[in-house]
């Protein structure tokens, strides 16, 4: 569509460059107040996200027949790459999307579940119980968000298989301290 | 409050999950943007991106064929394409450490953790049209400056990855301190 190239300013260093590109897009800057009655940009967005969460039922329901799926796989077919690959991105979509859908209390296991999948030395060696546990525990929170009281059995639900995860993970990692540092360590991203 | 014409900004969405892409395409939209392309996995992004040249690249990190990081690593060759120094708003579920350094070295531009918001999104995209890094390249790493802050107060040597040292000549705070006023 534009082939031109950007322009850039090198300077060397030692064995280093370092290269000031052209500010292509300087001029989308504006600094032209709201106009009367004009609303600010990203309320502007959040009203059409709301307008969009109509959806967001149906999606939270697809995600979680997605994890369904893939649990039934690895069950029927073992732990291979595709199946355990599968697995882990189901429950990292629903990590990521449970928030944003309405459903935040069904990303704790999610997340508890992804975590057993990335940080097991050897999958095989997973417990098809624990893994059960998850896939069940995320499917029942999204159910009982029609009863209310989604928050009580999510929290209950989540510190379980939390504890249980981590005890497997660390005696599983116990010779490699560099991952049980990141079982251990907290998130550095910013808000 | 800075703004931006976002009707003037060409982005490209690459995530695997449909809903997730309509997401990113409805904020992007209520922001004011028009021109926002979809791809659905790391090479039909790095196709998009080569096709439609965006000026800003929002894109998962898990993906099929080859994932965010892999995609972020293609784009980032210098004289390889179009614009290696697009924007690259790397959005994705995963916060540990291992894996924000990860994205800092195969050359993002800013790391944005699910779950997603419209101020989030915002700010990012503010960041990089209003605050852009210069560029570093170095045997091992092409991409934004990964310092994000320069501490003038430093001293000693450069720890540029990859590379030898160089050093900063500037006296220790000790030394300034003890140092006799001319």
């Amino acid at each position: 569509m534009n082939p031109r190239k950007p322009s850039a300013a090198v300077s060397t260093f030692g064995d280093y460059e370092v290269i000031t590109p052209e500010n292509k897009l300087r001029d989308r800057i504006s600094n032209r107040p709201l106009a009367p009655g004009e609303e600010d940009p990203i309320a502007r967005a959040e009203r059409a996200l709301i307008e969009l969460s109509t959806e967001f039922g149906g999606w939270m329901h697809s995600e979680c027949e997605r994890l369904d799926q893939a649990r039934r796989a690895l069950a029927d077919g073992g732990f291979t790459k595709a199946n355990k690959e599968a697995l882990f991105h189901a429950a990292h979509d629903i990590k990521g999307e449970a928030d944003t859908f309405g459903y935040p209390e069904v990303a704790g296991p999610a997340d508890s579940l992804c975590r057993l999948i990335e940080y097991a030395p050897d999958p095989t060696r997973i417990p098809p119980a624990l893994v059960d546990q998850h896939v069940d525990a995320v499917r029942a929170i999204y159910r009982e968000y029609a009863n209310s009281n989604a928050e009580q059995l999510a929290g209950r639900l989540t510190r379980a298989l939390r504890t249980v995860t981590d005890e497997f993970l660390v005696h599983e990692n116990r010779d490699r301290p560099d991952v049980l540092e990141q079982i251990r360590g907290p998130s550095i991203i910013p808000e | 409050m800075v703004r931006i014409d976002f009707n003037r900004l060409r982005f490209l969405v690459i995530d695997d999950n449909a809903h997730m892409r309509r997401i990113v395409r409805t904020l992007l939209h209520g922001f004011g943007a028009r021109e926002v392309y979809e791809a659905e996995d790391g090479a039909a992004g790095l196709e998009a991106f080569t096709h439609y040249v965006p000026d800003i690249v929002v894109t998962d990190w898990a993906m099929p064929i080859f994932d965010g990081l892999e995609l972020s690593q293609m784009i980032r060759q210098p004289g390889a394409n179009a614009n290696p120094y697009v924007a690259i708003i790397m959005l994705t579920g995963h916060s540990e450490k291992k894996r924000v350094t990860a994205a800092r070295d195969a050359g993002i531009t800013e790391f944005l953790a699910k779950p997603i918001s419209a101020k989030g999104l915002y700010q990012r995209i503010v960041n990089v049209v209003v605050n852009p890094r210069p560029f570093v390249k170095t045997k091992t790493y092409f991409g934004p400056d990964r310092r994000r802050n320069a501490n003038s107060n430093y001293a000693g040597p450069e720890r540029r990855k990859g590379g030898k040292a160089d050093v900063i000549k500037q006296a220790p705070l000790l030394e300034k301190v003890r140092a006799p006023e001319k």
